[in-house]
């Protein structure tokens, strides 16, 4: 039981890390998913200076034309290049989710555990509305906000946060009730720490392992959601390339440019695949059944 | 016990109607305001209050509403001036006979590859069918459905992509426009509840009482079906009915790509065109299903698990 001691130095939590991130690479799953998320990324950032064309320049002559050596994934209906958009077009997503995403993961990791520490009425008080927040279907949470406040990213940021850290709560408590038990708490009490110094030196680093594996987990459910959205028309608004919208425009001329559907679906596709190949070996690497987790 | 679950599942059900009123109640603008649009100001505004009854106070109206709709009267839609409960009624249909629909196809198709993939653990079909199941219930519904439709409505064209039957059609006409909907619903919904079958089975085949069953030498088969799967499959009912909360979003979605007149685009509808009324009583049933379900769950699990019918029945 090494993770016993209170506060490892800081050059061993590293080395631990390092082992961590040696072990997922080990793994095939892991392997192909942070190359996958790799990729993603560094094409996120560098993007905007390898891109062949202008992602809003519209071409009436170019409309819907098939992949050539010009337009390599073709054109869409306003004669935009598809190669272009689709590089462009995980920036937003990538943005939001990727600051979305520790947001959820810290409010409500921080409260789960605290609340799992402390129990008594308030905990089952708030449990009880947990329930309620999990029972209604999160695009109709995410869209009463979304309609009321508009669509940009000073949006979804907070909303996405806010929602996806719900089931977090629930996941944090579940882990800490796990801790709680054990003689080390116990021990800590005993000696008459607070319950601060028992969450930061006790708690926090036993349950820091599950909240990794579920924020790689929220990850993926958050870029299903803002990519859904998007889709839905309630996303980022054009002419901003994003795959969910450049999927939807591209659904109607499906049956005669099935390219300007294809480039953005692969895209998007292979980012979620990549995050949750990594999920699933980090959570193998971590030791953590991540199977036995509801969905929501 | 079942009482308990009864009273904790209206609980449950009482703060979502509050989550759900207090919501649109804090959103700016009323259903007037969103009715008259630019005219909304002076007199004409404060008779179409006073018509709706909106200048009462929120306790008054929502006591009202939730009255009306214990009744089965969810009230009136801020622009039609239809009943919601007649709006939603074929809606409500439609989209049970999708969900139906998916489980009856997922369900067993889910427990059957879920005690398989379970069984043969690390095997070749299991990495199969484990990460295949990964990508179905992680890549968002509307790709898996428009590749689903580029592949068997344009390239093969063996399945129509497109629901056309109107909202109050009998259920027979769906097919077999309802038939991609349901693969794409149904692959989600097999997804996430073959990753609990198996983990369920697994967790349950390197149990004490499997161990001593293998020991004493008992035929394999009858070890997974009589000792095994019966505790493996328990779990796995309170799984579907968390699936199916979990589905009701990607329904949503579903809905609007095929076009299907379910509920769920009919949510889409009233949230574009801010008809508050009927987005509350959506929210509320949908919120309802939701915590039917997991007790109807709650009471299968307590009929079919001989350890938990006599608790109940001693009433601990």
């Amino acid at each position: 039981m090494t993770e016993i001691a209170a506060t490892p130095a800081e050059n061993t939590r590293l080395q631990r890390a390092l082992g961590v991130l040696r072990d997922v690479m080990a793994r095939p799953s892991g392997a192909i998913g942070l190359t996958l998320v790799a990729f993603h990324l560094i094409l996120a950032i560098i993007s905007p200076w390898i891109v062949p064309y202008d992602y809003k320049a519209m071409d009436s002559l170019l409309m819907l034309k098939g992949p050539s050596g010009a337009h390599w994934l073709g054109t869409d209906h306003l004669g935009r290049d598809v190669l272009t958009r689709v590089l462009l077009g995980g920036r937003e997503a990538l943005l939001v989710t990727g600051i979305a995403t520790p947001i959820a993961v810290i409010w409500g990791g921080l409260l789960g555990i605290f609340f799992g520490l402390v129990g008594g009425r308030l905990d089952e008080v708030l449990m009880r509305v947990v329930d309620a927040f999990l029972s209604l279907p999160w695009i109709l949470k995410m869209l009463v906000l979304i309609v009321t406040f508009g669509t940009g990213i000073e949006v979804l940021i907070p909303t996405l946060a806010f929602f996806y850290g719900i089931p977090v709560i629930r996941i944090a408590r579940a882990a800490t009730h796990d801790v709680v038990a054990r003689d080390f708490v116990s021990a800590a009490r005993a000696r008459g720490h607070g319950r601060i110094t028992v969450i930061r030196r006790e708690l926090l680093p036993n349950v820091l392992d599950t909240l990794m594996v579920e924020g790689a987990m929220r990850w993926s459910w958050m870029l299903l959601a803002f990519s859904s959205l998007s889709f839905l028309g309630f996303g980022v608004s054009p002419p901003t390339p994003d795959w969910g919208l450049m999927i939807a425009d591209a659904r109607g001329f499906m049956s005669f440019a099935p390219w300007g559907v294809l480039g953005p679906v692969i895209a998007l596709s292979s980012l979620i695949i990549g995050i949750n190949l990594t999920a699933d070996a980090l959570a193998k690497a971590l030791g953590i059944d991540r199977a036995q987790k509801a969905p929501v | 016990m079942l009482m308990r679950r009864l009273f904790l599942g209206a609980i449950t059900v009482w703060i979502v109607s509050v989550i759900i009123f207090a919501g649109v109640e804090v959103l700016p603008g009323d259903a007037c305001t969103a009715f008259l649009e630019r005219e909304a100001q002076g007199k004409l505004l404060e008779n179409c209050r006073e018509a709706q009854g909106l200048n009462r106070s929120a306790a008054e109206r929502y006591f009202d509403w939730a009255s009306g709709a214990l009744r089965g009267d969810l009230g009136v839609s801020a622009n039609g001036q239809k009943s919601i409960s007649e709006l939603v009624g074929n809606r409500l249909r439609n989209s049970l006979l999708l969900a139906v629909c998916a489980l009856a196809v997922g369900v067993p198709t889910a427990i059957f590859l879920g005690v398989v993939t379970g069984l043969r653990r690390d095997k070749p079909v299991d990495l199969v069918f484990s990460t295949t199941a990964v990508f179905a219930m992680t890549i968002p519904e509307f790709v898996s459905a428009t590749v689903l439709i580029l592949v068997f409505s344009v390239w093969l064209g063996w399945l129509p992509g497109i629901v056309l039957t109107s909202a109050g059609a009998p259920v027979s006409e769906f097919f077999p426009e309802i038939v991609l909907p349901v693969i794409v619903l149904g692959m989600v919904m097999t997804a996430h509840i073959l990753r609990m079958v198996r983990s369920s089975v697994i967790e349950v085949m390197v149990g004490d009482y499997v161990q001593m069953a293998i020991l004493k030498g008992v035929p394999y088969w009858h070890i997974v079906f009589r000792h095994a799967l019966p505790n493996a499959l328990l779990p796995a009912i309170n799984v579907v009915a968390l699936t199916i909360a979990w589905l009701l979003g990607g329904v949503v979605v579903i809905e609007v790509v095929f076009n299907y007149p379910g509920l769920g685009r009919m949510m889409i509808d009233a949230i574009s065109d801010r008809d508050l009324p009927v987005v509350q009583a959506i929210a509320l049933i949908v919120a309802t299903v939701y915590v039917g379900v997991n007790l109807t769950a709650d009471l299968m699990t307590m009929v079919l698990n001989p350890r938990l019918r006599t608790h109940a029945l001693r009433g601990s």
